[in-house]
């Protein structure tokens, strides 16, 4: 049995919360948590439902995840941050984000969570392309990657492989930052830029993507060009307020 | 030429019988209604006060009032539409975080009633 959220942080030495945000996904949701459940038994499972018009909600209670049900639609970052500022309220020390609709594979959870166990970093993301595994991503979305890779990469003063990867896990620090500051809108890269500026560090593991399970990704072609004024205006404005790095 | 600051001065007369008729209405709260107001009597002085516009314009190097005039109402919008901006910018993240509050206020009152309606499983 899944233990509950509020349990958790009273039971378990070092606490883990898996992290799903959600919008619309009641046909994937509730296969999300219990593979979830199956990877890391006994770990609280908290869905963030993004005001959902679909069944997302229920599906994931009676899947065995508690839901942290927002009351309108905020938008990606939004929905993550709630679930971080919940999760940093209640004590948890790391939070792995699992998207809702299923690409990412929960059977990862324990690489990412050993990484961030081994205290050399605030972040670890889940990437598609350390060991070149990144056969499910549109040609878009790759030529996206290809972009802010090379942009990212002076800024970072570091080589990103897959900045636009949502599996990602978060230590206690990183946690306290992202629920006072976090990127609304197409959070993953300006995340980045927000961790560099607090001189915190990542590192990259690698990770199984999978096709969606269902629906469409919120990134399609027309939006692609706004996204990618937005993220670069966001990484602009940041890096405005950089701070130096980690020596 | 005339005719151009008439019709300014009409149109500055519009907004302002409009800003104050949706104020009325509590369509627009007052403290929103200011900057417009503001701009369309600015407007309408500048359409009407010519001495004023050829002064600006000899001013800014420019040969004509009108332009002058368009360019201080240009202006004047400008700076109303950034005002809002700023207030429409904080009013979502007062928004966002409101919501996420609610959402966690309601996830820990569903939380501590769940505790006490079974207190065997504590």
């Amino acid at each position: 049995m899944t233990r509950s959220v509020n349990q958790a942080v009273s039971h378990s030495a070092k606490r883990l919360l898996v992290l799903i945000p959600a919008f619309n996904e009641e046909k994937a949701v509730a296969g999300v948590v219990g593979e979830v459940r199956s990877s890391v038994p006994g770990t609280p499972i908290l869905v963030v439902d993004d005001c959902s018009a679909d069944g997302t909600r229920g599906e994931a209670k009676a899947a065995g995840a508690q839901v942290l049900a927002l009351p309108h639609h905020l938008g990606l970052g939004g929905c993550v941050q709630a679930g971080y500022r919940l999760a940093y309220e209640l004590g948890f020390d790391y939070v792995i984000r699992v998207d809702g609709d299923g690409q990412h594979d929960p059977r990862d959870i324990p690489t990412i969570l050993n990484a961030l166990q081994q205290g050399d970093c605030e972040m670890v993301i889940g990437s598609r392309f350390v060991d070149e595994n990144g056969t499910h991503t549109s040609w878009l979305r790759a030529a996206g990657i290809v972009f802010f890779r090379a942009m990212l990469r002076p800024i970072l003063g570091r080589p990103v492989h897959d900045p636009t990867s949502g599996f990602v896990g978060v230590s206690r620090t990183a946690l306290e930052l992202f629920s006072a500051t976090f990127p609304l809108e197409y959070p993953e890269i300006e995340a980045l830029v927000v961790l560099q500026r607090k001189r915190f560090r990542f590192v990259e593991v690698p990770c199984r993507f999978r096709p969606r399970r269902t629906g469409r990704s919120t990134i399609t072609a027309v939006k692609s060009l706004y996204y990618m004024i937005h993220v670069l205006l966001g990484v602009f404005v940041n890096v405005l307020k950089f701070e130096g790095r980690r020596k | 030429m005339d005719r151009l600051f008439d019709v300014v001065a009409v149109f500055s007369l519009v907004l302002i019988v409009w800003v104050l008729s949706s104020v009325r209405r509590a369509h627009i709260r007052v403290e929103y209604s200011v900057s417009w107001l503001l701009a369309g009597a600015a407007l309408l002085l500048l359409s009407r006060w010519r001495t004023l516009d050829d002064w600006i314009a000899a001013s800014l190097g420019i040969s004509d009032g009108f332009i002058a005039l368009a360019m201080m109402a240009g202006a004047a919008f400008f700076i109303v539409l950034y005002r809002l901006s700023l207030r429409i910018s904080g009013l979502k993240d007062s928004s966002i975080t409101l919501a996420q509050q609610v959402a966690i206020l309601e996830f820990r009152l569903e939380a501590l009633n769940e505790k006490v309606q079974t207190p065997a499983e504590r």
